[in-house]
């Protein structure tokens, strides 16, 4: 038996976070197929076929498809899962849409945001807002795993020669239809996989100040993220939120900035290497998860780091 | 429109968890229960929604251990009309679990849309609802920032990775909500009062249901220090040269 990804894409570009993925699922088994469910996604095909340790691509090319829509892709890896003991995805919200579903028409659990594969039934992952580990193990024939995709290197997407197959699902209902979707196109970097990471609380406010964060990660290279605050205050828009309820990030360098450290916001940072606290309250909890702060207003700090970044 | 909402009790985070001595588990005792967040969300939608005239009733039906009943009395003060609590005092019941009782109660009272909170501020697991969709096979709309209903169907906007999307879904459906649909409101004291009278009907989760038992067994729980000790640094001439070693 082997393992099963399921690929993330846009019908063009794989999403990077498919290849962490293959990196988890070699843990898993020697063997990894990668299903591409989507319209028109013969570039990304043959893309996969390269992929390193991919010895399979399973092809599902159909409208139905195209907008990632939860009932029919879930109907379609449930029908073709069976042949595997295990299927995994990146923890995006695509298959936190998906995979749940596959797992109870499976009558099996899902095992979520894996950051460790023990063995192949034994799993870590985070609990508690990231202040405690959970070690367990799963007693199904066939584990459903979304993966913490910071938690493993990209897999090579060179060196692969896998065959193409295609597939597709009889029985589905389109109970559900695709309207629009608005994408915050960005030119910085994804920001669950970005090396450095600038972000901004409600204190930074007003979108005009918000813009600043945006000239240092230009110059750093870095990714904008914001707390749930700063968006629901407009600063940022929600694609950008970090914490409990919105994207985990473990960059190298992690810059907070006018963010208090609420514990919904540092489940979702706690990984990162290097945490910089800007705030000008000394006492706020964020420092005391900070390896470097200042203690001082933004307003002085912010066009300072530009200027020294400028030299 | 009859629409049930789904709530979770959960542990106040307030209160400090504990990890027992073994390493074992987290240990429940003499906490206190609350509605998870996401959850109250989902009241409060169906609550505006039935002040705005397209739904008809509101039932919220809740799933713990009998100390965590006294939620469903905070969901009927809200404003949900009656009350399903289902007991279940051993093992804490997992995702699949959860999405079988529900199916259970959805059959029984065929709500036109079930409502809940798109994850749960305890486990996070955040799959309740997409499970309870899949076995009852109807239409589902996840992590929901905004909700329409038309004649026939429901228009959500559902807040994805990159941005946001829209999607239609047909009745009967499976809604999770995130924090920002709405702000929930506070109970009143009348409306408190009030809720004492609503129907409550209370169950059993082993009565409902054969196969609720767990599928992923806790090995160990392994608490993780973050604290750090950090260094604090007179201005951003110094975080540079800091910064310059480590990483940029
Ligand atoms: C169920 C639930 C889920 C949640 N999920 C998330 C989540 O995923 N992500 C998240 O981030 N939050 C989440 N939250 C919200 C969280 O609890 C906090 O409210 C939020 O993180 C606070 O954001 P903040 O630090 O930007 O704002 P605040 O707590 O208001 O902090 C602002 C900070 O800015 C500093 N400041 C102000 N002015 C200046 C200045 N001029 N110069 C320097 N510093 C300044 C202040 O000292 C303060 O420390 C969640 C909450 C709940 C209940």
């Amino acid at each position: 038996m082997s393992a099963l990804v399921i690929a993330e894409h846009n019908n063009i570009t794989l999403e990077p976070t498919t290849l962490n993925t293959i990196t988890a699922a070699k843990q898993l088994d020697e063997d990894i197929h990668i299903l591409i469910a989507g319209h028109m996604i013969y570039q990304i095909a043959d893309i996969a076929t390269k992929i390193d340790s991919v010895t399979k691509v399973l092809l599902a090319d159909n409208i139905i498809y195209a907008h990632g829509l939860a009932e029919p892709l879930s109907s379609l890896i449930t029908e073709i899962g069976h042949n595997y003991h295990a299927i995994l995805a990146s923890a995006t919200t695509h298959s936190k849409n998906v995979l749940p579903r596959v797992a109870a028409l499976f009558d099996v659990a899902q095992i979520s945001d894996v950051s460790n594969i023990i063995s192949n039934d034994t799993f870590i992952r985070q609990i508690y807002t990231g202040k405690a580990l959970e070690i367990l193990k799963s007693k199904d024939n066939i584990k459903i795993i979304t993966v913490r995709s910071s938690s493993f290197k990209e897999a090579k997407n060179t060196g692969g020669h896998a065959i193409i197959e295609t597939v597709s699902n009889k029985n589905y209902s389109l109970c559900s239809s695709f309207l629009s979707r608005q994408i915050n196109k960005s030119r910085r970097p994804e920001l669950i996989t970005s090396k450095i990471i600038i972000s901004g609380g409600r204190g930074i406010g007003s979108i005009e100040n918000f813009k600043l964060l945006e000239v240092v990660a230009d110059k750093l290279g870095a990714a904008v993220g914001a707390t749930r605050a700063a968006v629901d205050s407009g600063f940022a828009t929600t694609d950008m939120q970090i914490g409990q309820s919105g994207k985990i990030v473990s960059p190298e360098l992690y810059i907070a900035v006018a963010i208090s450290g609420a514990p919904q916001h540092i489940a979702g940072i706690s990984d990162s290497k290097i945490i910089v606290a800007i705030n000008k309250d000394k006492d706020a909890p964020i420092i005391s998860i900070a390896d470097y702060f200042i203690v001082g207003d933004l307003y002085q700090i912010l066009p300072e780091l530009v200027t020294e970044l400028n030299k | 429109m009859k629409v049930l909402v789904a709530v979770k009790p959960v542990i106040d985070c307030d209160v400090k968890f504990l990890i027992k001595e073994d390493n074992s588990r987290i240990n429940f005792n003499n906490l206190k229960f609350i509605i998870n967040p996401f959850d109250e969300n989902a009241i409060e939608e169906a609550v505006r929604l039935k002040e705005a005239g397209k739904v008809s009733e509101i039932i919220v039906v809740s799933i713990g251990p009998s100390q965590s009943k006294n939620i469903i009395f905070t969901a009927l003060a809200f404003g949900a009309d009656r009350g399903i609590f289902i007991v279940n005092e051993d093992t804490k019941l997992q995702p699949l679990a959860i999405a079988k009782l529900l199916k259970i109660i959805a059959i029984r009272e065929l709500p036109a849309m079930i409502i809940a909170g798109k994850q749960s501020i305890d486990d996070n697991l955040g799959q309740t609802g997409q499970m309870l969709s899949a076995l009852l096979g109807w239409s589902q709309g996840t992590f929901v920032s905004k909700l329409i209903i038309n004649s026939t169907n429901v228009e959500v906007i559902r807040e994805i990775d990159n941005g946001l999307e829209t999607i239609v879904l047909s009745l009967p459906t499976v809604i999770t909500v995130d924090l920002r649909i709405n702000k929930p409101r506070y109970a009143s004291l009348s409306n408190i009062i009030k809720a004492k009278k609503k129907p409550i009907d209370i169950l059993s989760s082993i009565d409902l249901c054969n196969d609720i038992s767990p599928h992923l067994i806790t090995l160990k729980i392994e608490e993780l220090k973050r604290h750090k000790f950090g260094i604090n640094l007179a201005n951003v001439t110094e975080l540079i040269d800091k910064l310059k070693i480590k990483v940029i």
